[in-house]
């Protein structure tokens, strides 16, 4: 599982942030970044809630 | 599929076909229901979303396919029945089942109620071209017309987060905007007179001629929307007027269902308004005991949620209370305002990073002991931290603590 993030729709909302801060962090500088991206297959419900709450759909989940 | 309670549903029908019953949908086939999910639409579109239609859209940058949520391969995929451009006309609890303006009825097991709101209007516009409401993407797209125009003169009634973002995206387009608000100040009434001042600053910086604690007394014109006039005497010239004034929850087609409607369909704390009816997103008034106190949210995340929990409800009756932080964003200009919580205007209100003057600040709102809510102009890191403190009905001293270290 790899996480893919379109950072032209990504509005820095951080509700990815809010489920996973493990993985997703938005810094001061407004922007977001992927601290881990090919999280273990455990985080799988929690990177799909972020994948369903992201307010632009930013985010998806690559199988590779 | 069975839920904890052994209830047997063979059918759901959805009635609304936008984010709420969307999300509705899609939980209802995660949670294994296999039985027939019909969702009915008033409008023509497939389900799209609303945030880009007062800026994105309007603007123009986006083109209106951008905005869809779903297609028809998803909703075959999900084993979703759309029917779309139907608007529910009426509901018979009893026979369970209900009919459409067209006519035809729909019969179901469980039902899921999410036909949103619609705008409010001022009662002058009637029979004026050039006088909009905001809210479906079919209104987007006849407000883009007439902003193509190059109007001289848009006039926005209404300065609440919608007023502001079309203020904002006209601003942008290079249009001259007066933003009339009745209040002393933009949102006053939600963020208090504060913060209130800071979104007039917001606008006021962006050219934008904004006349507050004033409201609109008539609208002139012969055909067409020319003039304003104002309750304070003045009138202002207009070609385009965008009303702005808030909605109405979508019930009409529930009267005489036996449901309470007053202010939306009054559920109990788990989104349940019947037995196997259940209720979501800006038509549904719950008991949040988070906050103890029953209300109605009108925001994005609300219903994406909101959608999700009365499905998982409907077919398991054991599923608890639906008791979220309400959050939401507005883009206007360049700032990301974010609130998340219950606030009120009379609420303790502390800012703990950045600046009012910069317009780039964290401020949160606290009664009786507790954090209520928190507002960031530009801060959507801190806002999430703070939501969670929210959640977790923090002391408002412990909030306060954290910011030293945020």
């Amino acid at each position: 599982m790899r996480i893919v993030v379109d950072f032209d729709l990504c509005e820095s909302n951080a509700v990815c942030m809010n489920v996973a801060p493990d993985i997703f962090e938005v810094r001061d500088d407004d922007f977001l970044y992927i601290l881990n991206e090919t999280p273990d297959e455990s985080d799988r419900t929690r990177v799909q809630q972020c994948v369903r709450r992201c307010p632009k759909q930013a985010i998806s989940i690559a199988e590779d | 599929m069975t839920g904890s309670s052994g209830l047997q549903l063979g059918s759901v029908v959805i009635v609304g076909a936008s984010l709420a019953g969307l999300n509705a949908a899609e939980a209802l086939r995660r949670a294994g229901f296999d039985g027939t999910v019909t969702l009915i639409g008033a409008e023509k579109h497939l389900p799209y979303d609303r945030p880009p239609l007062s800026k994105q859209v309007l603007a123009g940058d986006w083109t209106p396919d951008r905005v869809e949520l779903t297609d028809h391969d998803e909703l075959a995929d999900l084993e979703v029945e759309a029917r779309l451009g139907a608007a529910a006309q009426s509901l018979d609890l009893g026979a369970r089942e209900l009919t459409l303006v067209d006519g035809a009825t729909v019969g179901f097991d469980g039902l899921i109620i999410a036909t949103g709101a619609r705008c409010r209007t001022l009662a002058a516009a009637e029979g004026l071209a050039g006088v909009h409401v905001l809210r479906s993407l079919d209104d987007c797209l006849v407000l883009r017309a007439d902003f193509d125009a190059s109007p001289q003169r848009v006039v926005v009634v209404g300065a609440g987060f919608i007023g502001a973002e079309v203020a904002a995206t006209a601003r942008r387009r290079g249009l001259q905007v007066t933003l009339v608000e009745a209040l002393a100040n933009p949102l006053s009434r939600v963020l208090g007179d504060e913060m209130g001042r800071v979104c007039a600053e917001l606008h006021r910086d962006h050219g934008v001629d904004l006349r507050t604690g004033v409201g609109v007394a008539d609208l002139v014109g012969e055909g067409r929307v020319r003039q304003v006039a104002l309750t304070d005497g003045k009138t202002i010239e207009a070609d385009v007027v965008v009303v702005g004034i808030g909605v109405t929850p979508s019930t009409e087609w529930l009267a005489g269902a036996g449901l309470d409607l007053a202010d939306g369909v009054l559920c109990d704390e788990s989104c349940a308004a019947a037995e196997s009816v259940t209720a979501a997103g800006d038509v549904a008034r719950w008991p949040n005991r988070l906050f103890g106190e029953t209300m109605r949210v009108e925001h994005w995340d609300n219903a994406a949620q909101q959608g999700a929990h009365a499905a998982r409800r409907l077919l398991d009756p054991g599923v608890g209370p639906f008791a979220p932080v309400p959050w939401f964003w507005s883009d206007q200009y360049d700032r990301k305002i974010q609130l998340a919580g219950r606030v009120r205007p009379d609420d303790e209100v502390r800012v703990v990073s950045g600046s009012l003057q910069e317009r780039r600040f964290t401020a949160i709102y606290g009664r009786q002991g507790r954090i209520t809510g928190v507002l960031g102009f530009n801060r959507p890191r801190q806002v999430m931290r703070y939501r969670t403190m929210i959640e977790q009905q923090a002391a408002f001293d412990e909030a306060l603590a954290v910011a030293a270290e945020l």
